[in-house]
């Protein structure tokens, strides 16, 4: 059984069936069925393709309303560190911290300053003994999903530590109950305002084994356009910000990467990019590396599709606000280990979602049927029949969720001789 | 179950950006039959390797995988210059590439000895002037 919870849906209304987001999912989860998309959930990753690329704005995230808030007595905002990137003229990201106290919430911890937490422990972690190398990171939860489902043999390389946000959230409440010990469980609402919705899915199914210790996402862009009435730019900033460069270099691909002080990284964003590199460590083509850091979206998480600015705006925009920034603020010298709390437990158990069948008997006569089907079929793609391409189309068929009479193509033939039959009758 | 499924790929020479592609194909297909995510990487690595080995030597060639009830059997023929001394080209580092092939990375000297270790069999013949034709396979669980 699937129970995973998704986060991208679809607005019947809007959708017209256009094919345009059959064939940019990188999963092929998508098919047209009666002139509307029908997404495919043990197959969708929640990368968001499908958002940002359908013309009719009927593909959708789905996250946290702001009124959220009202369910709790304490609310602790957890900005992403592409929030900061989205601001105009923004000359001191106290700015944002102050912003967010004023629409709502009581607290703010910062999710960058966990990431620097992160950062150092990584490089502590990559000098263990034993693991498998290149160590692949673990922050992007679709890059997390999709090794899960397509790449289980790589799950030994994956960094077992917690992405940023969850060690924050696990900190932030730490800390509010320390200061605020009349604070019950219940009364902590940490919500972290994020830029994608394959966070808003992590939140909602955890990973493995592990419950995240988020209470509620909502949207970076909903909350850019609350923020902006607040933030003024002439107002004194009193506090001085609790991480640096490492921390807010997370919002872009290879931030991550260039936290480890170390030169034999890769860092590849955008998810067709993501899929390449896999498919090349898992075959054992990729130069010898410590680390690899892989982003769904293009630019990596400023690149998110609950965000406002443009990512690539966004990157120049970081790399102004960093100048004034120290290296880093949070250190762990102190500590001779990363914190039991700091890993994740499990790897998701490998569920093979693409086996036709569950005897491979019964799936190598199926896999002969669909290369027979496949030489029959045009090899045009066209989406029509409502598949991404010829090849998922006779996988379709062979598995019996499609019709072979569905492709216009191979149809056509038929067609004329019904229209010449009619012809002639009308003739006689 | 005494059929055998055939996937046939035509690979390209000197191509080096689209070496690799019947592999990660194989990858798909072995997914949907079932096979374990350990076989199917140790076809991956050893057909790849192959694939490569063709692209470098022989400007390409065909490779065809066969499914198996027990094993996946992957044979890559070209039509290339041969092997010389395969017991040679065995050695872990000993290569024949071209410095121009080394300077992208490839021609380590790994490529045969990987093939080896990945697969449960291997077989290699071959003919100075003629060609080389490659089988091996992989053990189903």
């Amino acid at each position: 059984m699937n129970t995973y919870e998704h986060s991208v849906f679809l607005d019947r209304e809007k959708c017209n069936g256009c094919t345009t987001c059959l064939r940019h999912c990188p999963t092929e989860a998508i098919r047209i069925r009666d002139n509307h998309a029908v997404i495919n959930e043990q197959r969708c990753i929640d990368c968001g393709e499908c958002i940002r690329i359908c013309p009719n704005k009927a593909k959708k995230a789905v996250y946290s309303r702001f009124d959220v808030l009202d369910k709790f007595k304490w609310c602790i905002a957890l900005p992403a560190p592409a929030l900061y990137a989205q601001f105009d003229n923004l000359d001191e990201v106290e700015r944002v911290r102050n912003g967010l106290l004023k629409i709502g919430f009581q607290d703010v911890f910062e999710v960058a300053a966990a990431a620097e937490l992160v950062s150092a422990y990584t490089r502590m972690y990559l000098k263990t003994e034993g693991i498998k190398k290149p160590v692949i990171s673990s922050a992007c939860p679709v890059v997390m999903r999709l090794i899960s489902l397509r790449y289980p043999s790589l799950k030994d390389n994956i960094l077992q530590m917690l992405p940023p946000v969850e060690i924050a959230a696990m900190l932030a409440r730490k800390s509010a109950k320390e200061q605020h010990p009349e604070l019950s469980d219940e009364d902590i609402g940490i919500i972290f305002i994020s830029p994608c919705p394959g966070k808003v899915s992590y939140v909602k199914n955890g990973f493995g084994d592990y419950e995240s210790k988020v209470d509620a996402v909502i949207s970076i862009s909903d909350v850019y356009f609350r923020l902006i009435n607040e933030m003024k730019p002439d107002e004194t900033v009193e506090t001085t910000p609790n991480f640096g460069k490492i921390g807010i270099g997370w919002a872009k691909s290879g931030g991550e990467c260039s936290a480890l002080l170390n030169e034999d990284y890769l860092a590849a964003d955008g998810i067709e990019n993501v899929n390449r590199i896999l498919d090349q460590i898992e075959n054992g083509n990729i130069p010898k590396l410590e680390f690899i850091e892989l982003n769904a979206c293009t630019g990596g998480c400023v690149g998110g599709v609950m965000t406002v600015q443009n990512p690539f705006i966004a990157k120049a925009r970081l790399q102004s606000l960093r100048k004034y920034l120290p290296v880093s603020q949070n250190s762990v010298s102190d500590s001779p280990y990363i914190p039991e709390d700091y890993f994740f437990g499990s790897f998701p158990k490998y569920t093979p979602i693409s086996r036709l069948s569950e005897s491979r008997a019964e799936s190598m006569r199926m896999m002969a049927d669909i290369q027979k089907l496949r030489e029959m079929l045009p090899g045009i793609d066209c989406g029509s029949c409502g598949a991404p391409n010829c090849r998922a189309f006779a996988e379709d068929v062979v598995r019996k969720t499609a019709n072979k009479n569905d492709c216009i193509i191979m149809m056509r033939p038929e067609i004329k001789k019904y229209l010449e039959a009619k012809e002639e009758e009308n003739d006689g | 179950m005494s059929e055998v499924l055939n996937f046939h790929f035509v690979v390209d020479g000197e191509d080096f950006t689209s070496a690799g592609q019947a592999s990660i194909k194989v990858k798909k297909n072995l997914r949907q039959l079932g096979i374990s995510p350990e076989t199917i990487r140790k076809v991956s690595i050893a057909m790849y390797e192959g694939e490569i080995n063709m692209v470098i030597h022989a400007r390409g060639g065909v490779a065809d995988v066969n499914v198996a009830e027990d094993y996946v059997e992957i044979v890559l023929a070209d039509k290339g210059p041969g092997i010389k001394d395969i017991e040679k080209a065995m050695q872990e580092g000993y290569s024949t590439a071209p410095d121009s092939v080394r300077s992208l990375g490839f021609g380590a000297g790994m490529g045969l000895p990987n093939m080896k270790r990945y697969t449960d069999y291997m077989n290699i013949e071959s003919v100075v002037g003629e060609g080389t034709t490659i089988t091996m396979r992989v053990n189903i669980e």
